[in-house]
């Protein structure tokens, strides 16, 4: 399992602005190692982030994304104390869900 | 005003219902299947602007001048990680794609917008050099078009 992501979800005005850090290497699959050989690639490909339930962005994403990648986008709605939800899926199969209090 | 209220209700707990049987019955067996219609893969395996379009089943975009970059460098020092703002004043913005002209796969990110959340979105994305890069905005079923020359003084891709 991935090491966890950072999420902070801010209300600003009448919106909720919310920033991700997530830990991941996103291998592009271009890159050769030491022995010439190719590193497969490695990427997340889905990020969806919720908010009550209800789908506030869905991204899919290449991995022409950088290493650790960072998101940060607005939605309209949340108050103090509710929670922010965002899940990634990458090009293995392998997912993670981290959550975050609106402050 | 309280018939109203019970038929707010019933619908609001109808969605759920729905909602939870999608994720119980469909979504959990299913999961690698999902994933796979989701990532448009062909969409991600292009390498210009025309054929990225042909995988969305869009036409041409049209150039468009409500679309911002938002801090965006004009020279990035760091081509592994170039901070990329997009945002769109286009009504009914459903869709923000990045993509980067002279990278060995050209689309980079698609954001899909909902309604209630601002067609405003910023990520970082690696450039093997200097390109322009585009912002792709569907908008009530069109395709709009913004670009942006950045430098890149080290490349990301490869090495």
């Amino acid at each position: 399992m991935a090491d966890p992501m950072k999420i902070r979800a801010n209300v600003v005005g009448d919106s909720t602005e919310v920033k991700v850090l997530m830990n991941h290497e996103m291998e592009t699959g271009q890159r050769k190692d030491a022995q010439g050989k190719t590193v497969p690639a490695w990427f997340i490909q889905n990020v969806t982030a919720t908010w009550n339930g209800k789908t506030v962005l869905n991204a899919q994403w290449g991995p022409a994304v950088s290493k650790n990648p960072f998101l940060a986008f607005k939605f309209k709605g949340g108050a103090k104390g509710e929670k922010v939800q965002i899940t990634w899926t990458d090009s293995k199969g392998d997912k993670r869900t981290d959550e975050a209090t609106i402050a | 005003m309280d018939a109203r209220r019970r038929e707010v209700l019933k619908t609001g707990g109808g969605v759920s219902l729905l909602a939870l049987v999608a994720a119980a019955g469909w979504l959990k067996p299913g999961d690698a299947l999902a994933q796979g219609a989701a990532w448009n893969k062909a969409a991600f395996e292009t390498h210009s602007l025309d054929e990225t379009m042909k995988a969305f089943g869009g036409s041409a975009p049209a150039q468009s001048k409500d679309i911002a970059f938002v801090s965006t460098p004009d020279i990035a020092e760091n081509g592994a990680v170039v901070p990329v703002g997009v945002s769109s004043s286009i009504p009914k913005t459903e869709s923000i794609a990045i993509l980067v002209e002279k990278n060995p796969n050209m689309l980079a990110a698609v954001f899909d917008i909902p309604a209630g959340t601002d067609p405003a979105v910023s990520t970082r994305i690696k450039m093997g050099q200097s390109s322009n890069v585009y912002a792709l905005v569907k908008a009530d079923g069109k395709y709009y078009v913004a670009s942006k020359e950045i430098k890149v003084t080290l490349g990301g891709c490869g090495g």
